[in-house]
Order: structure tokens, then C-alpha cells, then sequence
């Protein structure tokens, strides 16, 4: 076991190497000069060249790559070019390992950037996460037990007519009716635990949260259904029943124990993708997490910051593949001796 | 509490036998219209006796006894007739008072160990689950009870074994934990359904061997399902040979296995092989197909498959089905056929093709 884990991580780690390249290359491929960006519009084509130096746009592909990895490895400082650090050492930034860049455009490393902004997502994250896990499996049994009554329809009608709305829509109404026009909730703002309390926190991520955790509802609540109606047809729900045990137990111990194991398979991949930011969600409530912070970087062609997100996001994808892999273990006897 | 000690001393109505099936029907209506899986089906069983009931594929064996487990409760099976155990009609009792009843009174055993063993649960666990749904008991209890019927049916150092997954046990020893898991509350029926199927040969005598032994300790009924004539041979003290929902022959099993007076038993016998007959003893497959039991034929349901037609002569196979009548052997034997003289038909026609060196005796 522990030497799967071993080999899985250092496979991760490779692939992260890969894609920081791709992203590197694709990046520096690109016909919009990213010196022209970072230096904003009106600016003259000395500073443009100063900037393309101090970014290190100027050293060829590898080399930017590799003394990127080795930022990430041993931290590194900015600007890129010695000779500047040394012209202005009162310009110069410090990144500690792991340094995944400095963004010209925010005038912060990208560590600092995650640091404040992965908070957010990680909250809307979790809060999602417990709605749609809770009531999707929830409704998800309940569908499979009332397996062709209204019952059933009415559930997986309802949370498929969820699942058409687009995101933007579904938040927009929210913020508008639920928050504004009845006020039900306060104006969505994030409020961190330091300053409000775990109560005001979770007040405010309540309708990112939900918003965000209907997109995913509709997919659990079928999943589930599935699942569950499955291992109701196997042998050994029969045997199960045969022997006398009570219609809860066995649909909750032998029925939904057996529908684990998919359901963990699909909740690891998506809680990793939530964790690295939920895009529309966070642009409807204006909270500024990953998400948001990713679609700046893009509109404005801030590499290190895309760099740094795109790696976070694939390292928690693949911590959450091992994760799940490790789990499989508990839930599956039979895997754990292989 | 209070129904369930009623109903379980309640006497026997009737004086009749322990288990008493009458015209049981099993119906499932579907789409295509409705599914005669039994129909009909009447036998009776004392304690301490075997029934074997043989058939091919959805003959109805199965459907049978899953009605007598009452595991046909809450889905679209339509049940009428009477299953009486112990004078109390199954059919009747509530779904609460069945459930009880199930594992405790009545308890089934299934073809395929593997599959019907939950995989994340440990073989202990399962069993110790049926006995605690029944008992009152600690979970030390309830283990120890588990590990003394590990013990009982075979299993080696059942202390350790009893921590063991599914998976980790042998094809047999999965069945003899099925067999400890049915017999663990002292049930007074056990129901077999192919315990032997998805077993090596070896193992199936073991398996066989443990039944038998088993049963003669708790003094249970058991019925054993099965298509494979040489188990009833070897178990079964009553046979009742089904085919397309309805029983084609029902007798004791000697009576049975010498003198069959249907033609679907001649072909069942036709298709064992036989270890000690001579070489030129041939294996006759029954030709054909098991009829549809949503569209069965009108008159005998085994006329499309039948050779012996013509010995009734006229459409009296083909438009009117035969009841189940006294054969001419007599005893308690009864057949489903218009054949008349199907005893001398049996020993002319069948016996000299499937064991000449017995005919020459």
C-alpha cells in the first residue's frame, strides 16, 4: 500500500511537471506579447523591453521554465533579471519555495494571490459540497425507494429543471429575490470566520453555496438513484431479506454501503475541481476566490498567475485521484489486500 | 410482540402436513401482459423430510419458493392459494409478522455463495447479522453463536475465519458460511435453491453430505431446488418435477426415478449421464425450448416439445391440459399427462435407450 502511494505521488509529480510546460508553451507560442500586457496600455517601448527583462520574457523558453521549477523547488526572487535586482534592490520582491511566479499586474506573488483568494473558494467549496452531497444522495435514495411513483419523477424532475438553469441565471435570481427583494439573506459579501464568526460566515456563503451546488445536485441525485437500484437487484440484498432484517437496514447498511463505492469515486473529482475556484458562481456574488482571480488573469494576460492556478488546480485533482484510490481500500475489502 | 407468540403456537388447523402448499399462483403482470411464473402448485412437507423440486429454467422452481420466504412482498407479484407452515398461512400474515418469520421460522440458502454474500461485510458479520435480527443478544453473543456454526458446518479455526471477507473463502466454504448463516436460528424449513450449482463436483458431495447431516440434527424440512437429478437422488424423499409454472409430476422419489410416467421426466433422466452405464447408453437432450409463460401453450404446455403425441391420438395434448392424476403405479404418485399406458411406454421406449444393460436383467 505504501509503496502505491509512493509510486502514484511521484507519478503526479511528473505530471505536473508536464503541464506546467504545456502551459509555459502554449503561453509563450501566443501571437499577444505578454511584456505589451503586463506593462499596460500607454506604454513606451523602453519600458516595454524593461519589463520583458524584469519578467524574464526576454530568456528563451527553457530557461524561463526551469528557473520557474526551480522557484517552485528552493523560491527565487524578482525581478527575473540579476542585473536589475542589482541596479534596484529596493524593487526587489522575495517568493519563498514554493514560488509559483510574481504577477506584474497585481504587483504580488502568485502565492500571495492564492493565499487570499483561496479562502473563498474553499468556503463556497465546502459549503456546496455538504448541500449537494447531503440532499443529492438523500433525494437520490428517496427517488430509488419510491422507484416509479411520483415520488421518483418529482424529485429527479425537479432537480434536473435545477440542473437546465445556467449557474448565472439560478445566482442572479437568488441575489435579486431571495437577498435584495424579500430579504431573507444579507447582500452576498464574504465575511471570513476571524471577523464574523463561523454563523455570519456561513450566512453569507449559504446562496454561493447553494447556487453552486445545483449544477452538481441533479448528477448526484441520478448517480444515486442508479446506484442504489442497483445493488437492490443484487443477490445479496436478497440474502439480506431472507434473513429477516428490516427494510431501513437493509436499504442504509447493504444497499447504500455497496453504492458507496462510485459515489466516492465521482465526490473526490468533484470536490478537487470546486476547491480550485467555481468560475460563474464567483463572478455572480462577486466573491473574489480562484475562480474569479483566474478569469482576471486571463483577460489580462497575466502568465504567472495562470501558471500558478492552472498548477494548483491539477495537483488537487491529483491528490484528490489518490485520495479517492486510498479510500477505495477502506470501502472495498476486497481491494485492500491486492 | 403479543400476535407474533400467538400466531407462532397457534396449532394446526387442519391436522395437516407441517409445510402444506395448495394452488399456489404466482403472477406478474407486465407490459406484454401477465406472467404465469406458478400456477397452480399443491404439495405438502413433513419435518424432517426432503422435497426435491426439478425443472429447467424458469420452470417456476425459484419463484416458488421466494413465495414461501414471502420475498415477493412489495413488488408486482399477484400470490393467491395457501402456503401453510405449521398451520399458519403465509400468504395472510402481515409484512412485519413475515419478516420476523423469515430467517427465524424459514430460512433459504442460494445458488451462488459469492453473489449472495454482501462483499464488505466479513463472513461474521453476516452471520452474526441473522442471528441478532432474531435474538436479543450482545454482539459478543452473537459472535461467539457465529463462530459455533462456522464450527458446525465445517469451517477450520471458524475463531479466525469468522474475521474473514467473503472473497477470502473457498467456493465451498462460502457455502457451508451460507449454510451456517440459514441454519443459525434453528429454523424449522430451509429452503435450498441450487446450493450446489456453482460448486465443484467434490465439493457439491461435501456441501450434500453437510445438508443431510445437518438436517437430521435440527429436524428441519428442507426443499431443495435443483435441475440436477442426481442430487434429488441422493437428498430428496419427496420429488416434484415442475415445468412452465405447474407440477408435471409429484411422488416419492424412488417411485419417481423408476417408474416416471411423463414424458418431460423421461427426458430430465434421458439428459443425466450415468457413470456406471454401459457406452452405448445415449444422452438424449430434450429438443427445443421452455415454452413462454406469458403466452403458454392451450392445452399440455410440454405438447410443442413432446415425442409422445401421437400415442393419444387426436388434439387432446395440444387443446386440453391434462390434470394431475393418480398414475397407474399407484402410491402417492401423480403425473400430468393423457398418455394412458405410460408405464409400459417408459420401460418399451425410454429405459432400453438410456440404460440397455439394465433392460437385459
Amino acid at each position: 500500500m505504501v509503496a502505491y502511494i509512493i509510486r502514484r505521488v511521484i507519478v503526479g509529480l511528473l505530471m505536473l511537471v508536464a503541464m506546467s510546460f504545456i502551459v509555459f508553451a502554449l503561453f509563450m507560442k501566443n501571437p499577444v506579447d505578454p511584456a505589451q500586457f503586463s506593462c499596460g496600455r500607454n506604454c513606451p517601448p523602453e519600458r516595454i523591453e524593461e519589463t520583458r527583462q524584469a519578467l524574464g520574457y526576454d530568456q528563451p523558453l527553457m530557461v524561463q521554465w526551469s528557473s520557474f521549477l526551480k522557484g517552485v523547488v528552493v523560491g527565487r526572487e524578482y525581478p527575473a533579471d540579476e542585473k536589475m535586482r542589482e541596479a534596484n534592490p529596493e524593487l526587489v520582491t522575495e517568493c519563498a519555495a514554493p514560488c509559483l511566479g510574481f504577477s506584474q499586474q497585481l504587483q504580488m506573488t502568485v502565492n500571495e494571490e492564492i493565499a487570499e483568494a483561496a479562502p473563498i473558494s474553499i468556503s463556497i467549496a465546502l459549503v456546496a459540497v455538504v448541500i449537494w452531497v447531503i440532499f443529492g444522495v438523500l433525494f437520490g435514495v428517496l427517488a430509488a425507494v419510491f422507484k416509479g411513483t411520483l415520488v421518483d419523477r418529482g424529485v429527479v424532475g425537479a432537480t434536473l429543471s435545477l440542473y437546465a438553469f445556467p449557474t448565472f441565471f439560478v445566482g442572479a435570481l437568488l441575489i435579486n429575490f431571495v437577498a435584495i427583494k424579500w430579504g431573507l439573506f444579507p447582500a452576498p459579501g464574504y465575511v471570513p470566520i476571524a471577523e464574523g464568526g463561523v454563523g455570519q460566515w456561513l450566512l453569507q456563503l449559504l446562496l454561493p453555496g447553494f447556487t453552486l451546488a445545483a449544477v452538481y445536485m441533479a448528477g448526484y441525485v441520478r448517480m444515486t438513484r442508479a446506484f442504489v437500484l442497483e445493488s437492490m437487484s443484487e443477490d445479496y440484498i436478497r440474502t439480506a431479506r431472507s434473513k429477516g432484517v428490516k427494510g431501513g437496514k437493509v436499504l442504509f447498511k447493504h444497499a447504500l454501503r455497496a453504492a458507496l463505492t462510485p459515489l466516492v469515486t465521482m465526490f473526490g473529482l468533484d470536490f478537487a475541481a470546486v476547491l480550485g475556484g467555481a468560475i460563474i458562481t464567483e463572478e455572480v456574488f462577486n466573491y473574489y476566490g480562484l475562480g474569479k482571480l483566474a478569469v482576471t488573469a486571463n483577460e489580462t494576460f497575466d502568465l504567472p498567475t495562470i501558471v500558478g492556478l492552472v498548477l494548483l488546480l491539477g495537483a488537487l485533482v491529483i491528490v484528490a485521484n489518490i485520495i479517492v484510490d486510498i479510500l477505495y481500500a477502506f470501502i472495498d475489502p476486497r481491494v485492500r489486500v491486492a | 410482540m403479543t400476535d407474533l407468540s400467538k400466531t407462532h403456537e397457534a396449532t394446526p388447523a387442519t391436522g395437516g402436513a407441517f409445510l402444506s402448499v395448495r394452488d399456489l399462483k404466482v403472477h406478474f403482470s407486465t407490459s406484454d401482459g401477465i406472467v404465469k411464473a406458478t400456477d397452480g402448485l399443491s404439495f405438502d412437507l413433513e419435518r424432517g423430510k426432503t422435497l426435491g423440486i426439478v425443472g429447467e429454467s424458469g420452470s417456476g422452481k425459484s419463484v416458488s419458493s421466494s413465495a414461501i420466504m414471502g420475498l415477493h412482498r412489495g413488488t408486482n407479484a399477484k400470490l393467491s392459494g395457501e402456503i401453510l407452515l405449521d398451520g399458519v398461512d403465509l400468504l395472510k400474515v402481515s409484512n412485519e409478522e413475515m419478516r420476523k418469520r423469515r430467517g427465524r421460522d424459514v430460512a433459504m440458502i442460494f445458488q451462488d455463495p459469492l453473489s449472495a454474500m454482501h462483499p464488505y461485510y466479513t463472513v461474521g458479520n453476516q452471520i452474526m447479522e441473522a442471528y441478532q435480527v432474531h435474538n436479543d443478544v450482545t454482539k459478543r453473543e452473537a459472535r461467539k453463536r457465529a463462530i459455533e456454526m462456522l464450527d458446525r458446518v465445517g469451517i477450520p479455526q471458524p475463531d479466525r475465519r469468522v474475521d474473514d471477507y467473503p472473497h477470502q473463502f473457498s467456493g465451498g466454504m462460502r457455502q457451508r458460511a451460507m449454510i451456517a448463516m440459514g441454519l443459525i436460528n434453528n429454523p424449522s424449513l430451509l429452503i435450498a435453491d441450487e446450493p450446489t450449482t456453482a460448486l465443484d463436483v467434490t465439493v457439491q458431495a461435501q456441501i450434500l453430505d453437510l445438508l443431510q447431516d445437518l438436517q437430521r440434527d435440527f429436524d428441519a424440512a428442507v426443499i431443495i431446488i435443483t435441475h440436477d437429478l442426481g442430487v434429488v437422488a441422493e437428498m430428496a424423499d419427496d420429488v416434484l418435477v415442475m415445468y412452465a409454472g405447474r407440477a408435471v409430476e409429484y411422488g416419492p422419489c424412488k417411485e419417481i426415478l423408476t417408474h416416471p410416467q411423463m414424458p418431460y421426466t423421461w427426458g430430465l433422466l434421458s439428459s443425466v449421464p450415468d457413470l456406471t452405464a454401459s457406452t452405448e447408453a445415449k444422452l438424449l437432450p430434450i429438443r427445443g425450448n421452455p415454452p413462454s409463460l406469458l403466452n403458454p401453450p392451450p392445452g399440455c404446455a410440454f405438447e410443442p416439445r413432446c415425442d409422445h403425441v401421437a400415442k393419444v391420438g387426436g388434439d387432446l395434448c395440444r387443446t386440453t391440459l391434462p390434470d394431475l392424476t393418480p398414475a397407474t403405479s399407484g402410491g402417492n404418485h401423480t403425473k400430468r399427462c393423457h398418455i394412458k399406458n405410460a408405464d409400459k411406454v417408459y420401460e418399451a421406449e425410454i429405459l432400453p435407450e438410456i440404460a440397455p444393460d439394465l433392460v437385459e436383467d
